[in-house]
This record gives C-alpha cells, structure tokens and sequence, in this order.
C-alpha cells in the first residue's frame, strides 16, 4: 500500500522529522484561506501539489491542459487560482500512464528558501535482510540515475535491527553528506527519526526526496523533508488500524479492488489474452509463455492454492470487465486442489457470463480426469490444452485469427 | 541420500490443530512420513486423531518424541515467534510454510538466528519432499503442502521459491521417467531462512543428486549470488528457468518478494548471471525437465 505525501509528513512530523509547514484540503476556498495563514504568519511563498500516488508531478499536464501538478504562489489569490485548475481535474505524468489520475485533495505549504537538496531513504537491502539508510548528496533528481553514473555519490549505512539506527552511525552518514556544524546533529535527529518511522509503521520504502538545508530568517541554515513518498508492507498492516485507514481506494485499480475482496491477486496488464492460475509463481510463467509465443498477456492473477467454484466465477467476472481481452487461459496445476472443482467452476463461470470470447483451458494434477471429462460434456467450445505451451500456442492462436 | 531430510526424519507441526496444519498432517501421515508430534500451546495432552500426540511447547515435544524437524502452520502475527520457538530448541530445521509474515518480523527473526545451528526454510514455501521407495513415492518425508503422488525417488534436485511452478518441474520428470532426490521451496518472500545458493551448495555435495533444476523469480538477486557461485566454483548440470520476464516494473507479482525494484531484480539479468553459468536456460516453463536432461 502507499501513502499520500501529506501522509508521509504526517506520519514523520510524529517522529520528530522536520518538515515544512504544511495542511490538506479538497477545495480552492479551503487553499485560499490556508495560504492566507501562512503568508501572515511570514512565509514569503507557498507551494500548492497535488495529491497523486505517483511521481513526476511538478512536470505533469492535466487533461485540461493546465500545466504542472505543483506551483509555486506568492499570493492567496494566485493560490486560489492554481488550486482551482488542480482540484477535480486528471493529472497526467510519465508515472500514471496515459489515463492520469484524479486530483481530489492539495497541500498547501510553506516553500522554504532551499540552499541545497539532498536525498534520504531507508529501505531493505535484501542481500543482508536487514534495513539500509541510504543517502545521498545529489538529491531532486532521480537516485536510480545516480545509482548508475555516480555510484559514489551514494552513502549507505546498513542497520542492526536489534538497535535500530544508532545515534553515531546517523552522524557518520551527515558526514559523509559534507554537512557541518550544527547540521550534523540535525541531521542525526531527522535520519534517526525516518528510521523509526520506517520501522514502526512496517514501511517497505521511506524515501525523502529532496531532504532540503534551508536558509532561516536569521540567516542560520536548517534540515528539512520537502517530499516524501511512502510504501507499506502490506503483511503488516493487520497491526497498524491507522493506517489502513490512511488507504486511498481512488488511487487503486477498480479490478484489483474488486478481486481483492474475493482473495484473488489480480493485476491489470496492457495484453489481450487474459489468464488465471493458481500460484504466483506459475501465473508469472503463464504470463511469460503467453508472450513467448508472440501474444500479450492481459493480466496476472492467481487465485490461490485453494480456490473455490465462487472465485473461479469472480475471476472470469474480473477478468471480462477487462475490455482488451480477446482470449482466456486457464492454467491450473492442481496439486492437492481437486482439478474436477476447477472445471465445475470453469463450466458454471462460463455459462453464467455467457462468454462468447475464445477459452483454452490446462488442467493438470489431482482427479484430472474427472476434470476434463466435466469440460468435455458440458456442450461448451472450451479448447483443451495439453502442456503449459500447447495451451499458451492455442490460445495465441485463437488471439491472431 | 537426499538433502535436509530422509524418510526417517521425526517431524514436529506448529499449528497441527488448525485446519490447514491439520489438514497437510493428515496428508503427511498418508505418504509415510514420521509426523511424530504436534505443538498447540494450550492443548497439550490432547492428540491428533488418536495418532500424534500434542505437546504445549516445541521443547516437550522433542524431549519426548526425538523430533528434529518442524513444519510451520502457525497463522501470520505469531509464525516468527513459532520460528524462534523451534530455533531456541534446537531444531536441526524449520521449515515455515506460513504466508504473510510482516517482512520486519522476518528481518528480526534472521538476526536472532545468528549462530544458530537451527536451518530455516521459507516462510511463504510449499516445504521439502524427500520421494520414497513406495507407490507414488510413498515412504517418503513430506514437510509442508506439496502433493506427494507428483514425485518419484530419484537423483535430480528441484528448487524453487514458487509451489506450482515446482510441481510443475517436478511433473514433467515424473513423467519422463526422472527421479527426484530431493525437492526445496525455498520461498516467495524477501527475506527468507535458506537462500537458493545455500541450497545449491548442498544439492552439490550430496552424491545421489546428478542434476539440478533451479526455478527463479523476479526481485531481489539470490539468483545471480546462486549463478556467481556457480560460475566460478563449478557444479553438477544445472538447467534453469527464471519466471516474470513479463512482469511490469515495481508491481509485486503475487509474492512479497517478487518486485522488479530501482531497476534490480529483473528476469533479463537473473537470465544473464544463469547463461554466464553455463546454466541451461528453459526458454519456456514447458521445458524445464527437457533443458535439464538433454544437458545429461
């Protein structure tokens, strides 16, 4: 699950990471008055971004045709203005894909007067199953592209979980950022701070970019996280009420929440051959064999080690409502499952959704017999697959005549 | 021989008395394997269908059976306590079939284990089956959910993070007449107990396995530490298949652990790492047997 960034700062503001001042709202009155506030209270500018789950905003285009999903204003009425043109409208940017995303709430914040960005994240190095603090001095622009071209640019300092991020190994990192003085021990408050927030909200991803030094009224500099994105390790959630009520279901797919709800893992791909599988493992491998022989997969869903007559026929509903799909295999390796439910599923779904697009079923494993027999004589055009190819070369066929 | 267990293996089951543990209990018991105890804290005293008795602790069930082994039913919020429960005592091995597991209880669990002598597989796996001499490889060690009657005792090594797609390997031998010696889910998780290399190294000391099909996924690159082992230390054949070419970028796949991330952990360079190998690549799942046999 992910975060919006009023979330994230929500959630990190809590732990005791600096961040601008910052409020949420759903209307260009609401923004108004917000940005009223700030600038009375001395802020010079103010940013106004769109709450998306997706990156490259600042670049994006609406559908209107409205430019940039964050703006800069000096003025409440300019703010009013740009929320306006936000709120309500499709932001599209090189994340979304071509259908974009609604804007359904803003922040408003404080801009401050950014002297240097830098990049903050704390993640899992999977390679010693332990969390990373990764850092570093090339921050607003993207780390993968750092990662590449300036390897070295790049501090990580991995983390024993049994202690957390200590206080001299956050100190180590700002040192190695270049900071000095007094943004040393800013900066191991704030690192310190992300990692708890990491690690007691069961994050699979906190990623500060950029972490901003700022210049102060005074003259003094200071530590801010002027963008946060975050991820959630969907296995904890169960203990966090809070935030699974941070979940945003206008950001997720309408399938994928629709499936959800039976127990299936569904995921909308690009393709016209849709497929359903149980096990994650061989639905990946369908979804590969399908291209191998020159079709597209339409989706990956696996219906589980254990699945039942009802989620078959949820499945076929899901997968029908995809309006790409041209085809369907079903590729079930029924180890303990029984291979006849299968089929009986395969035959009731079909009948009740009156499919008329071409179907190629595999069945294979336990009572398999009984299984083909039950497709066989239930009247309906279900082609019969032998091996993982013979169905896959079947059913592209069906797809290409 | 085998590798991790042989149909003499006293196993233990955490969660015996729920309905999935339970259930795979039973189909344990059928295919012969030595199911010994079951720990239900709570309930010890009691026993599995008049046939296993139940104990309140891992540590009573093995003073009073000799188990050395643990299959792992407990439900998500508890399995990484049940782990640590079977590692304490001093378990040879624990296999964790529990899907779910927050990954940070996992990254705790690894740290606890440091200096065990406790071996961990999965969580999120179908188990191990060590095939027996019996009808439908009866007679043989069956730890965790995988459907025994697939198998046939034999001397090529399966492993895989997936189930059906080791069913899958493991049918298509069968059906050509090739044995296995030991098949391993390892698991589909990011941080996991035993990593595919480690199982590699072991299918490569063990005499009665002459080959090895190594099944892998996107994310992560215990694939490529298994094919850079590989490369420079030489091995038995090895044919591979790495599932999720298809896959679209920082989407997870169903499993926790299968997400192409930061640009990492796709198929194309676990593919690359296996063919610098000298690993026989399966150009389809179809072909994972095939690959493998040709090879020797």
């Amino acid at each position: 699950m992910n975060l919006h960034e009023y979330q994230a700062r929500q959630l990190l503001a809590q732990n005791g990471v600096a961040v601008p001042p910052f409020e949420v709202c759903d209307t260009p009155e609401r923004a108004k008055v917000l940005a009223e506030q700030f600038l009375e209270r001395g802020a010079k500018l103010i940013v106004v971004k769109s709450q998306i789950h997706a990156g490259g905003r600042g670049k994006g285009v609406f559908k209107s045709g409205f430019q940039g999903g964050v703006k800069l204003c000096r003025t409440a009425d300019d703010v009013f203005e740009k929320a306006k043109a936000m709120l309500g409208n499709v932001l599209v940017t090189k994340q979304t894909g071509p259908d974009g995303r609604l804007v359904r709430k803003l922040l408003i914040s404080v801009a401050p007067e950014i002297k240097k960005e830098l990049y903050l994240a704390v993640l899992l190095d999977r390679s010693i199953a332990r969390p990373v603090l990764m850092a570093s001095t090339e921050g607003g622009v993207d780390i993968e592209e750092v990662a590449a071209k300036t390897p070295e640019k790049i501090v990580k300092e991995p983390i024993d979980p049994a202690f957390g991020l200590l206080p001299y190994q956050a100190r180590k990192v700002a040192a190695g950022l270049g900071l000095k003085g007094d943004l040393i021990n800013q900066a191991a408050k704030l690192f310190v701070g992300v990692y708890k927030t990491w690690w007691e909200c069961d994050a699979s991803l906190v990623e500060i970019n950029p972490l901003c030094i700022i210049a102060l009224e005074d003259g003094k500099e200071s530590l801010q996280a002027v963008d946060a994105k975050f991820s959630l390790d969907d296995n904890g959630l169960f203990r966090h009420p809070n935030l699974q009520a941070m979940r945003d279901l206008g950001e997720e797919a309408p399938l994928e929440i629709e499936a959800s709800k039976f127990n299936l893992n569904y995921i909308k791909l690009d393709g016209s051959i849709a497929c359903l599988v149980n096990g994650a493992g061989l639905a990946m491998a369908t979804m590969d064999i399908i291209q191998h022989f020159g079709g597209s997969p339409a989706n990956f869903l696996d219906v589980g080690g254990g699945a039942s007559q009802e989620q078959v026929a949820a499945a076929f509903k899901i997968i029908l409502q995809d309006a790409n799909v041209k085809a369907i295999l079903v590729n079930i390796f029924g180890g303990i499952m029984d291979c006849n439910v299968i089929a009986s599923g395969v035959v009731a779904a079909v009948k009740e959704t009156g499919l008329k697009l071409p179907l190629v079923v595999r069945l294979e494993g336990n009572n398999v017999e009984a299984g083909r027999l039950t497709l066989a004589q239930s009247g309906l055009t279900i082609i019969s697959g032998g091996s993982m190819a013979d169905a896959a070369e079947k059913v592209v066929r069906a797809v290409q005549s | 021989m085998s590798i991790l267990v042989t149909p003499q293996t006293r196993v233990l089951v955490q969660g015996i008395t729920g309905s999935f543990g339970g259930r795979h209990t039973q189909l344990s018991l059928a295919y012969g394997t030595q199911i010994v105890a079951g720990v239900t804290p709570g309930k010890g005293g009691q026993s599995f269908e008049g046939k296993v008795p139940i104990f309140d602790t891992v540590g009573q069930a093995i003073r009073e059976t000799g188990a050395t082994a643990s299959a792992i039913f407990v439900p998500p919020p508890f399995a990484a306590d049940a782990i640590l429960e079977g590692v304490d005592a001093g378990l040879d091995l624990v296999v964790c079939i529990t899907e779910g597991i927050p990954i940070n209880d996992m990254i705790k669990v690894k740290r606890a284990m440091e200096g065990k002598r406790t071996r961990l597989i999965g969580p999120n796996c179908p188990g191990i089956v060590t095939p027996g001499e019996g009808e439908h490889s009866q007679g043989g060690c069956r730890i965790g959910i995988s459907p025994g009657y697939i198998h046939k005792k034999g001397h090529i090594g399966v492993l895989s993070r997936s189930g059906t797609l080791t069913y899958e390997a493991v049918w298509q031998l069968t059906c050509r007449g090739v044995g296995q010696s030991t098949c391993v889910g390892i698991g589909g998780d990011p941080v996991n107990g035993t990593s595919h290399l480690d199982v590699v190294k072991l299918f490569n000391e063990d005499p009665d396995t002459h080959g090895i099909i190594l099944i892998g996924e996107i994310g992560g690159s215990a694939e490529e530490e298994a094919a850079d082992w590989i490369r420079q230390h030489g091995c038995k054949p090895v044919a591979g298949f790495i599932a999720g070419a298809t896959a679209p970028p920082g989407r997870r796949m169903g499993h926790a652990g299968a997400i192409i991330s930061g640009g990492k952990g796709t198929a194309a360079a676990k593919i690359a790492a296996f063919r610098a190998a000298g690993i026989g690549i399966a150009s389809t799942p179809s072909d994972m047997a095939e690959t493998l046999l040709k090879m020797m």
